[in-house]
């Protein structure tokens, strides 16, 4: 057996309605059609009741998941498009990021995001929101990487009495298999190792993680061993696991598939440089998708995100340097 | 209404001594519509106010030293000083608290119906204020047709006051009475005076009770003016005189008084001593939060999340 990222998300949810009499999904297309991936196939036959199509309408969206888990609900927000949150900022940032600050009450939304960047999709299609979204006070955000971090970080967002921001990669959704199910996982707020190394640590999340991977596999012919810490979570992000891992190798590189100005890979940066400068043996450096809307045209789109080649470019000239 | 009045006035006058942090925003000339709002819901609805609703939040159930320690900053207060002013309430108890984007709160209330009808209760009624200015909202939009796709026993009710701030309604919308609206919606609309008292009671009564009865979502467009200013920084010195003349400039709570007398269900003296009743209580709640001292930022501890281990824990 064999299970996708995007199968291993849609399972996570069917194992929260079936646990959790609390939970129910809502968005657009989500219910007889299965959502515009089949995230939720087959769900709203196999829960009646619990998997509701909402009208275009994301703002009253996310509105009536905070009144629903102010009343002890515990709902599943399915924007069908990262890009289309901006349409729910509202409600994201001032109403479920505020209420449990400003009432004691919790807010356990879980907002998913299907986000990032595939050939063809356009400016509005492709976004990835996860810097945005970290900024703000009251917010967890999921940024997972792996078909067992897919189902079990969605699990755990759905436990949380937090509303968690939860940015599952689309480019991911297919290609990227396990052979099973997880049964065990890392809490949210832990980074992982996901390839040891000496002499550099590239930092990665989402489907950036893949590209380091590749791009330290390439860099390895050469002789030089690259870590990859996968964030898993950008908000809380795991400064420790971070620095840790730089105060092995004293190169650090951060790369993240949103745009450049601030965001995760700034953070990041900013913390080692702050907390942890004399680790570094060389300046500290950041790979971000180029600073214009997403092209629609696969060979502008290849060049706009960090890729395997040029997160090897970049780790050549660190390791020079 | 009275004790709204009077809780009101006396907020204005700790504003002008400056014993106030932020903004004060009355409900002067609104009373009427908003108790019959309070008196028409009952324990266990939803009920999201708008700022210039003191008096249905009293008539549903606020404590007057809810209202008095979260404008003196009280961290005795339900928003524990954290939020002031208006922007307070009790979510477990349905008495929403407000963010200041306007018709943000009228799918919150939504979705605490949603949850009820989940849970398998019906009986539950949730009611949303918001002024003429939110019906340009897109979240107003959104939220209300949202409300008739469900069939959620919203009611929406638009205190149509005139201005929002200091935007008269000919530049706010075009159409001939926001009441229009409800049917492109689908859903029932109704208009009421909002100076009358009795009008409001039986329009707003009405509208609940259809609501509770699975008459699905309520659109009320009251018609009155606002007798002050956006808030006490404003002197509302833009309000056009003519309007101030007219019918729905009247006094809501100056009408209702005098039509108590006039059907001798109240003397001058029983109305002297409401009064002086209410001006006791809010006395009292006044001198009691004033008491209290402020929040400690060192004993605050900044933490925005329910889950504290996953608190970044910023210094």
């Amino acid at each position: 057996m064999s299970i996708t990222y995007l199968e291993a998300i849609r399972e996570a949810q069917a194992r929260a309605l079936a646990d959790d009499p609390r939970v129910f999904i809502y968005g657009q297309d989500v219910g007889a059609f299965g959502g515009a991936f089949k995230a939720t196939k087959n769900l709203a036959g196999e829960f009646p009741g619990r998997v509701l199509d909402a009208p275009i309408s994301e703002d009253a969206m996310v509105g009536l998941s905070v009144g629903a888990a102010i009343e002890g609900r515990r709902p599943i927000i399915e924007m069908q498009f990262a890009d289309f949150s901006t349409a729910g900022f509202n409600q994201i940032v001032n109403q479920a990021a505020t209420l449990f600050w400003r009432t004691n009450v919790p807010c356990p939304v879980t907002i998913r995001l299907p986000c990032g960047g595939t050939s063809g999709s356009g400016p509005f299609h492709s976004q990835t929101m996860e810097s945005i979204y970290a900024h703000y006070p009251g917010l967890i955000v999921m940024t997972p990487a792996t078909v067992e971090d897919a189902y079990s970080m969605l699990l755990e967002a759905v436990a949380i009495d937090d509303p968690v921001i939860f940015c599952e990669h689309k480019l991911l959704y297919y290609h990227l298999k396990a052979d099973k199910l997880p049964t065990e996982a890392l809490p949210a707020g832990k980074a992982r190792i996901a390839r040891e190394g000496r002499d550099m640590t590239i930092v990665a999340y989402s489907a950036m993680l893949h590209e380091a991977l590749a791009a330290a596999e390439e860099v390895a012919a050469d002789g030089a061993q690259i870590e990859v810490v996968d964030l898993r979570s950008v908000k809380p992000l795991d400064t420790d696991t971070v620095m840790a891992s730089v105060a092995r190798t004293g190169r650090l590189l951060c790369v993240g598939e949103s745009w450049p100005w601030g965001g995760v890979t700034a953070e990041v940066i900013a913390r080692v440089a702050s907390e942890g400068f004399g680790l570094l043996d060389a300046p500290p450096k950041r790979l971000n998708a180029k600073d214009t809307p997403v092209p629609y045209h696969p060979n502008l789109w290849a060049a706009h995100r960090p890729t395997a080649r040029s997160i090897a470019a970049a780790a050549r000239t660190l390791l020079r340097t | 209404m009275l004790l709204s009045r009077i809780l009101d006035e006396k907020l204005a006058s700790l504003y002008r001594a400056g014993k106030i942090h932020g903004g004060v925003f009355l409900g002067r000339g609104q009373e009427a519509l908003s108790v019959a709002i309070g008196m028409a819901l009952r324990r266990g609805d939803i009920f999201a106010p708008l700022i210039r609703d003191s008096a249905g939040r009293l008539a549903f159930g606020e404590p007057v030293l809810d209202a008095v320690r979260t404008y003196l900053g009280s961290p005795l207060g339900p928003m524990r000083a954290r939020d002031g002013n208006v922007h307070r309430g009790r979510p477990r108890e349905g008495l929403l608290p407000m963010i200041s984007h306007l018709g943000a709160m009228i799918s919150v209330v939504n979705g605490a119906l949603f949850a009820r009808r989940l849970a398998g209760d019906r009986a539950t009624v949730g009611a949303a204020c918001i002024g003429d200015g939110a019906t340009s909202t897109g979240a107003f939009h959104e939220s209300l047709n949202q409300a008739a796709v469900e069939k959620l026993p919203l009611v929406l009710i638009v205190a149509d006051n005139q201005y929002a701030y200091s935007t008269p309604t000919h530049r706010q919308f075009a159409c001939h009475s926001l009441v229009d609206r409800a049917a492109g919606y689908g859903v029932k609309g109704l208009t009421v005076d909002g100076t009358d008292l009795e009008a409001c009671l039986q329009v707003v009564g009405r509208a609940v009770d259809s609501a509770r009865a699975a008459g699905g979502p309520q659109l009320i467009i009251a018609t009155l003016l606002r007798l002050c200013g956006h808030g006490e920084h404003d002197d509302a010195h833009y309000v056009d005189p003519k309007l101030k003349s007219s019918p729905i400039g009247r006094d809501c709570l100056k009408a209702a008084e005098e039509e108590l007398l006039r059907r001798t269900w109240a003397s001058v003296e029983i109305l002297g001593a409401w009064r002086s009743e209410a001006v006791h209580k809010v006395e009292e709640a006044v001198a009691t939060a004033q008491r209290e001292a402020g929040p400690d930022p060192f004993k605050e501890n900044w933490c925005a999340l329910a889950s504290r281990h996953l608190s970044e824990g910023y210094e």
